[in-house]
């Protein structure tokens, strides 16, 4: 075996993970603040007002971000938890109980800044265009997932149930994809053009590409704060655990 | 391995026909669902004819999700499916039996009921005919992925409403291109496409939901 | 051969047992004890490949079960506190179905002999909904009588029997031992159990203080 695949194996292990995870949330928090006051400057203050939409458009520099991360959100839970059912490693499924609130939180803001960005574009809150209806199935499957795991007593049993409905989903969210938009331009009606705007300016797509990093260090960050916290719910009865707890109180 | 397959597919049948109360139960379910409608709409017989093909196959829905919450309930209970864990028997063949036999037994009756239903909405004979070819294809399919969600519940409180959380948004498809088929032919673009869409889903729902369940079950039952 | 390596089981959160070892020979049997809560039933069920332990390996004629899965499983039988009985089924049919999914079709008149042995003659043709909690154990247990898998895993058989049965219980199983077959169960009740080989395990020692 070489060096590298054995570090990643320690890596994996949650008692070397948990110090490994604190120190890196600092980091990403620190890049998520910086970049998101960045981005807010950019968007509110250097990207010009687009003479179709005027200033309503603004809330896209969070709505395109929030529901790219939703959706890819679903794709890593997803990669963990065939990590987990193959190599049956107890940080997978950690990992992904972790990002779950995390993409569920995310599909709830797409869907509501879509609502907030669509009264003023199309005079309602909610139409059943294409991408917020599978925004909103995106929701349901996050809901899904978190409904799932928090049924099931046994943690384990919990975990591999959860991967395994995560790896059902994360195939059949193409195909669900695919049939709303058939459904969608099936039915005419109700469908409104959402990428009929003119060519982006450079800034605003700058602007929208730090947010996204900005988005993608905020979750680093939460998710790792959060897999911290699971970690030691449940590896407390361990002995790393409890020599860590002492530690702490001595101090 | 077909003798299996027949073997647990009659064991099942007899089972359900021994007590027939429960079959009874989801047929009037699905009647029930589909005549509340037009209380709740209206008599228009123009809006309850467009509406028909996404009313019943949304109660078709739901009284598949209802009926799956049993597909493998009673075995968990008496201890036959830990039996049948450990027979030399691929897990996913017999998983399969099972739902072939909950489909004849709960599925079936839904498809033959439902053009007396059409009738209520004044469907064309050409839309009940597309409505019953999209039942036939499209609720084997909503067995088998209710099926996964099924196993995934089994044993938990409250798991047919979750199983119904998990599952329905992962039937949508299915919804979509069934009533879809229908209300196609309605306005004279012909649904053939649809009923493509719905034969491939079953497809790949024949060939994957089995394997996903079986590894469910086995993760339930322990 | 059945072999356990450094076994251990949880449920929930509270580890069962631990570093567990031992082997299983044919023509040998093990009587497992413990009080209750120890993890008899876990382990019984882990070793037919119903629950995935923590951690150890359970290793049957060499390799992994998790490995071999129905392979493996072609090798066991195993009785537990359910009786996997369908009481809207008859006596008859619970059996042959049950051997048929078991990998071996029983003739019709296999069957009846077996279920007259175990003593449910006249009964074979209810349905096993109707009969008494000790009868609906013997067609559970019925099973054993056409079996022909070399490890069975028997989860307090003897519960719910009367005397009668026990002692012809005792008897089949004293032949499978003899047999070359392997066994390995829990009970509560005094029986004397074959004339073969008999081990005692014991788990959860001093865990609530008595054995």
């Amino acid at each position: 075996m070489n060096s590298r695949l054995i570090n990643w194996f320690k890596l994996s292990s949650p008692a070397t993970f948990y110090p490994f995870a604190g120190r890196m949330v600092p980091w990403f928090s620190w890049i998520a603040i910086i970049l998101l006051v960045i981005a807010l400057y950019l968007s509110f203050f250097v990207a010009p007002t687009d003479y179709k939409q005027g200033e309503g458009y603004r809330i896209i520099f969070i709505h395109v971000p929030v529901a790219w991360m939703s959706m890819f959100i679903y794709v890593i839970m997803a990669g963990w938890a065939a990590v987990g059912l193959v190599y049956n490693t107890r940080l997978s499924a950690m990992m992904s109980e972790a990002l779950a609130p995390t993409g569920a939180m995310f599909a709830f803001l797409s869907l509501w800044t879509g609502a907030l960005w669509g009264k003023p574009m199309w005079g309602t809150w909610w139409v059943w265009d294409a991408r917020l209806t599978s925004s909103l199935i995106l929701l349901f499957l996050y809901i899904g997932f978190i409904a799932l795991k928090s049924a099931i007593e046994d943690p384990r049993r919990a975990d591999r149930a959860g991967a395994i409905l995560l790896l059902v989903g994360v195939i059949n969210i193409p195909i669900i994809y695919f049939s709303v938009r058939w459904w969608n331009t099936l039915h005419q009606g109700a469908t409104i053009k959402m990428s009929g705007q003119t060519s982006m300016d450079e800034t605003m797509l700058i602007a929208m590409l730090i947010m996204t990093f900005a988005v993608w260090a905020y979750t680093i960050a939460v998710v790792l704060l959060r897999v911290r916290t699971i970690i030691l719910e449940r590896e407390r009865d361990t002995t790393w655990v409890r020599t860590l707890l002492q530690e702490g109180n001595r101090r | 391995m077909l003798d299996i397959f027949r073997t647990l597919l009659w064991r099942d049948i007899t089972l359900a026909m021994r007590s027939r109360a429960d079959l009874v139960a989801n047929l009037f379910f699905f009647i029930i669902v589909v005549s509340l409608f037009p209380l709740g709409i209206g008599p228009e017989m123009a809006t309850l004819r467009l509406i028909a093909p996404g009313v019943v196959w949304v109660a078709a829905l739901l009284a598949s999700m209802l009926a799956l919450e049993r597909i493998f309930a009673a075995d968990y209970e008496d201890g036959t499916l830990e039996q049948m864990l450990l027979t030399p028997q691929p897990l996913a063949l017999l998983i399969l039996a099972k739902v072939a036999a909950h489909w004849l037994v709960t599925g079936v009756p839904l498809v033959l009921i439902a053009p007396v239903l059409g009738l209520q909405y004044n469907l064309s004979g050409e839309m009940l005919q597309v409505l019953i070819v999209t039942l036939l294809l499209g609720t084997p399919s909503l067995s088998l992925i209710g099926a996964i969600g099924a196993a995934l519940t089994l044993g938990l409180r409250g798991g047919g409403v979750l199983n119904a959380l998990l599952v329905m948004p992962l039937t949508i498809p299915v919804l979509i291109f069934g009533a879809g088929a229908v209300e196609a032919t309605a306005s004279g673009l012909g649904g053939i496409g649809h009923l493509y869409l719905l034969g491939a889903i079953l497809l790949a729902a024949l060939f994957f939901a089995p394997l996903a369940a079986a590894a469910a079950l086995r993760i339930s039952a322990e | 051969m059945l072999e356990v390596v450094n076994l251990e089981c949880q449920r929930g959160d509270r580890c069962l047992f631990s570093e567990l070892s031992f082997t299983l020979q044919r023509g040998e049997l093990i009587h497992l004890h413990g009080h209750n809560g120890s993890g008899k039933t876990t382990l019984l069920r882990a070793l037919c490949g119903l629950i995935l332990p923590t951690s150890g390996e359970i290793r049957w004629q060499g390799s992994a079960i998790d490995s071999l899965r129905e392979e493996f499983a072609a090798n066991v039988t195993y009785i537990g506190h359910k009786g996997a009985i369908k009481g809207g089924l008859t006596a008859l049919e619970n059996l042959q179905i049950a051997s048929r999914l078991d990998g071996f079709a029983i003739t019709e008149e296999h069957a009846w002999r077996a279920l007259e042995r175990i003593g449910l003659r006249g009964f074979e043709d209810l349905p096993t909904r109707v009969l008494s909690q000790g009868q609906k154990r013997r067609v559970a247990l019925a099973r054993l009588l056409v079996n022909r898998a070399p490890l069975w895993v028997l989860d307090e058989p003897f519960v719910a029997l009367d005397r009668a049965a026990v002692g012809l219980l005792q008897g089949v199983i004293a032949d499978h031992v003899a047999n070359a077959g392997m066994v390995m169960l829990t009970t509560h009740q005094e029986v004397s159990l074959t004339t073969g080989e008999v081990r005692q395990l014991q788990l959860g020692v001093g865990a609530l203080g008595h054995a």
